[in-house]
């Protein structure tokens, strides 16, 4: 469970997140949906402490992010940044390798090995574990990207935005795998997506943003309403039943 | 090859359990025996890394036994003959003392910056020194570049240098304003104003001072002196193989800021002490012979064409065997063919800056 209260960040006078009173139960996939601003991946590197908030308190299962020794939480919660770009050059096996460092210090064991290699097959890149990352497409790099954060085995995995400069075919990929990892790993997954159909049909709850606070907090059925979701978003959104579920249209 | 280098070069003290022995595939081997997560991609590459080291410990052999020995005018066995060698030995250490402080300093700096093109020289360090050397022959005469010689007035160079970088990092990395690039910049901008109250100063010389103060300012290993040895070779070995000691932090920390923060690392706390041990090697070697701008930023970057690797354990001793290698082998030709010891700097930007573009446009990528 992820436990957020009273959560504030202000950027200058006019541009502030929060206040922010949120609880993210364990297990699914939660996505955040909002429009640009929102404050989504603020409250998301908030929270997997890549950055200070200035009032509030988070607890993920039970630890305050603020308190925890940064080495302990590495091994409860992860997180990955939107742009991701490394001067290092790295094979795939290698990033992937990387996501063992709080468990192993950097000395992989046969353990972790396993590991790696079992985060690689799950994102399906056992063919390309030994190509450089840029030799890659930006849909397998993503994927890579991703395959480190669980390979880095903790309950929770935050996920700014994947599915960016994903197309069609690898981002229902990536969300597929997301769902395999939240089901069958039985896995925390928080992620801020851009397209709210893609919400809809993975996620098992939707927390919509709008100006820095939470407005709404549900199910996918809850939250695809036409009234929820123009308001959200500000633009006149219709929901329709689609074949595979209700889809929001909005062009 | 010297007691120095030797203390920090690569050899036995590295552990190979971790490392590919034969490829397996994917298809035969059981997930925790598939390999390559580590500092190589595949056993070619591990092999190709050490055939690597071993001819660059080859030539670096080569080299030193030439610098020792070569062409001694006096009759073997003689107190000349020995005290010769013994002066030689003793360029010998300088040598090694400044390739490790500039290869281990430009390595770690470049991951702790998360930048390829960029080197500790640029940060002030070489402005300070030559401003400060400047200064001296300005107010003093000539007889200000001897008030700037002795083991006091090195020590005192070195903490000037480290407290200005420690000043600038910690200045421009604490608070609200913990930006990297700015402190980068307004590294280069103060670096470039130190340059130019030197520069200043340079044209208000009589001719006869100018002349004293160029010989100091050209890096050299002549203008080292045995006596400040004690105090280098402790400071070089210290800071090298504390930084050599953390490479698996410097591997976490060349990814950047978010990545160390996510794997639980303390970015801020890590980026300092690798910025601290930095300042102490750049000022040493920069107290220690003057400024050698492109040596470090050389031999760095030619280590990671060469290495085929990202670990730092394996990336330091072969860019302190490149760097043995240039600055060796320059100091060799310079005595020996032009009889010129020594201007080092300039064949090594000659000879060295052609290796890195032949070596840059082939392969095509830092």
């Amino acid at each position: 469970m992820i436990e957020i209260k009273g959560l504030r960040k202000e950027y200058s006078k006019t541009v502030t997140i929060g206040e922010i009173d949120l609880t993210i139960p364990a297990g699914g996939i939660t996505a955040l949906v909002g429009p640009n601003g929102a404050g989504k991946s603020t409250m998301l590197t908030i929270v997997g402490r890549l950055l200070g908030a200035d009032a509030g308190t988070i607890e993920i299962a039970g630890y305050d992010v603020s308190s925890t020794a940064s080495k302990d939480l590495a091994k409860i919660v992860s997180i990955l940044r939107q742009e991701n770009h490394f001067v290092t050059r790295l094979t795939v096996r290698q990033l992937v390798g990387f996501g063992r460092y709080p468990h192993s210090k950097g000395r992989l064991t046969r353990k972790d090995e396993e590991a790696i290699s079992n985060a690689i097959e799950f994102f399906d890149l056992t063919d390309l574990e030994h190509r450089y990352l840029d030799q890659l497409s930006g849909g397998q790099r993503q994927r890579a990207y991703v395959a480190m954060v669980l390979c880095q085995d903790t309950d929770y995995i935050l996920l700014d935005e994947p599915l960016n400069n994903l197309d069609m075919k690898h981002s229902v990929q990536m969300m597929k795998h997301l769902h395999k990892v939240a089901v069958e790993l039985g896995r925390t997954v928080v992620i801020v997506l851009h397209d709210i159909n893609f919400a809809g049909h993975y996620a098992d709850r939707i927390c919509a943003m709008k100006d820095g606070k939470v407005v709404e907090f549900g199910t996918p059925e809850e939250i695809l309403v036409d009234e929820t979701l123009t308001r959200v978003f500000d633009t006149p959104v219709t929901c329709v039943e689609g074949p595979n579920g209700r889809l929001a249209v909005y062009y | 090859m010297s007691d120095i280098t030797e203390s920090i070069s690569p050899a036995e003290s590295i552990p190979t359990a971790s490392i590919p022995t034969a490829p397996p595939t994917a298809a035969t081997a059981t997930r925790a025996e598939r390999t390559g997560s580590g500092a190589f991609a595949t056993a070619r590459q591990l092999r190709r890394y050490w055939i690597l080291v071993g001819t660059l410990t080859l030539l670096s052999v080569v080299i030193a036994v030439g610098i020792v020995t070569w062409d001694n005018p006096m009759p073997f066995g003689t107190a000349g003959f020995w005290r010769i060698t013994q002066m030689r030995a003793t360029n010998l250490v300088v040598i090694a003392i400044v390739v490790v402080c500039q290869a281990v300093a430009t390595v770690s700096f470049q991951s702790a910056t998360n930048n390829r093109i960029i080197t500790p020289s640029i940060m002030g360090f070489e402005a300070l020194y030559v401003a400060i050397q400047t200064a001296a022959v300005f107010f003093l005469g000539a007889v200000g570049v001897t008030a700037l010689t002795g083991v006091p007035q090195f020590a005192l160079m070195v903490v000037l240098m480290v407290g200005f970088s420690l000043m600038l990092y910690g200045w421009l990395l604490s608070g609200k304003y913990g930006n990297m690039q700015v402190m980068l910049l307004v590294g280069i901008v103060l670096g470039g104003g130190l340059g130019s109250v030197a520069t200043f100063m340079q044209r208000m010389l009589t001719p006869s001072e100018f002349d004293i103060l160029t010989a100091k300012l050209f890096g050299s290993v002549s203008n080292a002196d045995a006596s400040y040895l004690p105090l280098a070779i402790p400071l070089c070995i210290g800071a090298a193989g504390t930084l050599w000691w953390r490479s698996r932090r410097l591997n976490i920390i060349a990814l950047g800021k978010d990545v160390t923060t996510n794997l639980g690392l303390d970015h801020r706390r890590e980026i300092m002490l690798v910025l601290f041990l930095v300042s102490v090697l750049m000022a040493t070697t920069t107290a220690l012979v003057g400024p050698l701008t492109f040596l470090g930023f050389l031999v760095a970057t030619l280590a990671y064409q060469f290495a085929t690797t990202h670990d730092h354990r394996f990336v330091f001793p072969v860019a302190i065997l490149t760097g043995f290698v240039i600055l060796g082998g320059a100091y060799f030709v310079l005595k020996n063919i032009f009889y010129a010891e020594g201007a080092v700097s300039i064949i090594i930007e000659a000879v060295g800056g052609t290796a890195f573009l032949y070596v840059i446009l082939r392969k095509g990528r830092l």
